[in-house]
């Protein structure tokens, strides 16, 4: 019903972008186009990176500067391959890459891909679990502000969610800690899980690294629990960040279509509230909602390494902080080239989800 | 985000209101009614208190930010607050209220570098590029596109090392946090700018200026500069919040400024980490909530103008409606539906 008459709206904004952009062409062809958009953006960051880090010099330098006399240094440096002009090493850099070698640890001497490959797993788990708390929490307070607009129910969710934006995430989890740790111990607050828990994992065959997983796979309820109980407060300090963003965002959405007149017809048909807010002027407010999601994932990841390192959280961003610490800048650089990749991919995602959700994207 | 709506304001209109009532914050504080009103001043308030101890931290702070004892003596680690220290001491032996209120000082000296370092790069080079176009544009488009998407904490991380190694000493520590600020937020500046420059080259008003002769800087600078430049108040209160969470995020990584050169929130954040699991909770508190109410103020500010300037969410004053005003509404409310689209559009 409400399709019926929002539809020659739709029509009128398509054929304005037809004119501009008279290719046309369908889904398909747009998803190739927005595919090979992220090999700039790749390149670019990966470049950007790559040139900055080495501003300073050379990461074995940087790394045990005040440790190795400067002959040990020179003939480490001239094994790496540090003195040779640095466009080779750029290209030699970029060649690595593509192979998916991300260099060698400097502090440790580990392959950043194996770092990368054996605590990814842990960040993707805790972005995840986050996204459930964001998307539970966010959603429908989101639709129920937009609905109550201007009144008492608005202005409080309104002020926690700006509070939940202007709380730092590691303010955040270490006031969790204090709470749920410290004065009511009835939380774990560090790490993925007891010690016996991460034994019991170790030991697991093909383990896909993802405790949630491997602790269903195993069908062990006690470690189950145990890895649940461990991810209660990580991912309330980091999704009710995001929470925050997503209730503000579906708020401004829903009342831009919750003013529209099919609405009003709606509501003149007997259509419940209800139905109203979650159906009708839902769907049309999903696309910039989407989109921004997108972006929010992203953020997400920047977010993880704060809560990863205050919550002993053994993942990429708690690895990323440690190897800052030790001055290794080749690892850090590798941690964080491979989540440009990451960000980059994830919103040709949502960037093709908005499309599906939305035929005007497509041009 | 950004609201092309300014068809609310009348030529004549503007012509009779001082200038003083036209500057962004008081004219938005005129317009406000209700919640939004007590929003907008409880921001202004909080980002008040701020200045205030940013300005004045020298007469308010009892010790000094880097001063571990008097001459009875040191203050001792860990004190509960009370006493001569009112919010207790960190483990290193410092006072946490002198602290926290130096630390208001090293906030408002990153956020001033770095969104006005920003602002100034950005807005240049939104101009420029938006106005002459061609492969300078397209260049800098995507590379502002590649930037934007990147999480800001990590550009700034990678930032910090290129400038200062990760290492920090005084005034060094404070630019080398403001500038790696600084280079994460230019790409947002630029896309706004950029994107009403594109809008406002196709205006009679700059065609008449071309036919008159007028050169191409002088267009840029005064006929467009003036028009693209509107919105920026807005996108510098919320880059001012994220302004401070980078830094307390970089301080928290260990990036931050050597506690004997500046006081930072982040970094004595980071240290009161261990603190928590042994239930010391006043070095963590005080530091932390002095971030949080700063971003609070500054988020209120923001926020409350950003719904002001845009006629869907503005709360309208129901009493004591002139003629002018509500005809001025109508022409508002046509604005925004007929814009809607490109609005939601433009705010991804």
């Amino acid at each position: 019903m409400s399709a019926a008459i929002s539809e020659p709206e739709a029509e009128a904004a398509e054929t304005s972008v037809a004119v501009k952009k008279p290719a046309g062409g369908g889904l398909g062809r747009y998803v190739l186009v927005r595919f090979l958009l992220i090999i700039p953006t790749i390149f670019i960051l990966t470049t950007l990176v790559f040139f900055l880090m080495r501003i300073t010099g050379d990461p074995i330098t940087a790394s045990m500067g005040g440790r190795l006399t400067q002959a040990q240094l020179a003939e480490r440096i001239q094994a790496a391959g540090y003195d040779r002009p640095l466009l080779v090493q750029y290209f030699e850099y970029m060649g690595n890459l593509l192979k998916g070698d991300f260099g060698t640890a400097v502090s440790d001497g580990q392959p950043v891909s194996n770092i990368l490959l054996n605590y990814g797993a842990a960040t993707v788990e805790l972005v995840f679990y986050a996204l459930i708390v964001a998307f539970i929490l966010g959603i429908p307070l989101g639709m129920l502000a937009a609905y109550h607009r201007d009144k008492a129910p608005d202005a409080a969710l309104r002020i926690l969610a700006i509070l939940g934006y202007a709380t730092p995430v590691f303010f955040a989890g270490m006031i969790l800690k204090l709470i749920f740790g410290v004065f009511l111990p009835i939380l774990p607050i560090s790490g993925r899980g007891t010690t016996q828990t991460e034994y019991i994992m170790s030991g697991v065959v093909s383990p896909t690294q993802i405790y949630l997983i491997d602790a269903i796979r195993i069908g062990n309820v006690e470690v189950l629990g145990d890895v649940l109980a461990h991810a209660v407060l990580p991912a309330v300090a980091l999704g009710v960040l995001t929470a925050g963003v997503f209730l503000r965002l579906v708020r401004t959405n829903l009342i831009g279509t919750l003013g529209q007149q099919y609405i009003d017809s709606g509501r003149s048909r007997g259509i419940s509230e209800y139905r109203l807010v979650t159906k009708h002027a839902y769907r049309p407010a999903l696309i910039p909602i989407v989109t921004v999601m997108g972006m929010q994932i992203a953020l997400m990841l920047a977010g993880a390494v704060l809560t990863e390192t205050t919550f002993g959280w053994q993942g990429l961003g708690f690895k990323l902080a440690e190897y800052l610490t030790a001055r290794d800048f080749v690892a850090v650089q590798g941690i964080v080239v491979f989540l440009a990749i990451i960000v980059a991919l994830t919103n040709f995602l949502v960037d093709v989800i908005a499309a599906f959700i939305d035929p005007r994207v497509r041009y | 985000m950004s609201t092309p709506d300014n068809t609310s304001q009348s030529p004549d209109d503007k012509a009779k209101k001082s200038w003083f009532s036209r500057l962004p914050i008081v004219s938005h504080l005129r317009q406000s009614v209700g919640l939004q009103r007590g929003m907008l001043i409880t921001g202004l308030i909080l980002c008040g208190i701020v200045l205030i101890c940013a300005i004045f931290a020298p007469l308010i702070a009892p010790y000094g930010f880097n001063q571990l004892g008097t001459a009875e003596g040191n203050f001792g680690s860990k004190l509960p607050p009370g006493g001569t220290h009112i919010w207790g001491t960190t483990v290193g032996g410092y006072d946490v209220f002198s602290r926290v209120v130096w630390g208001a000082q090293t906030a408002v000296a990153v956020i001033v570098v770095a969104v006005i370092m920003s602002i100034f790069a950005g807005v240049i080079l939104g101009l420029v590029s938006g106005y002459l176009g061609g492969w300078l544009d397209r260049i800098l488009v995507v590379i502002a596109d590649a930037v934007y998407a990147f999480p800001t904490l990590l550009l700034a991380l990678v930032m910090s090392i290129a400038i200062s190694g990760g290492q920090s000493s005084a005034w060094g520590g404070i630019a080398a946090a403001a500038f790696s600020i600084t280079v994460v937020f230019i790409p947002q500046y630029f896309r706004v700018v950029r994107a009403e420059t594109l809008r406002l080259k196709a205006e009679p008003f700059v065609e008449s200026a071309i036919v008159l002769g007028a050169s191409k800087p002088r267009i840029i600078s005064k006929h467009i500069f003036r028009n693209a430049t509107r919105t920026l108040p807005l996108i510098f209160t919320l880059n001012s919040s994220e302004a401070i969470l980078t830094l307390a995020g970089l301080g928290f990584l260990g990036f931050g400024i050597e506690p004997t050169s500046a006081s930072e929130w982040g970094y004595d954040l980071n240290k009161a980490l261990p603190d928590v699991t042994s239930g010391v909770w006043w070095t963590s508190v005080f530091p932390g909530l002095a971030i949080v109410l700063t971003v609070l103020g500054i988020t209120l500010v923001g926020e409350s103008m950003n719904d002001l300037n845009d006629p869907r969410l503005r709360v309208r004053r129901k009493a004591k409606t002139k003629g002018t005003k509500s005809s001025k509404d109508v022409k508002a409310s046509q604005a925004a539906t007929s814009s809607s689209d490109n609005e939601t559009a433009e705010a991804n």
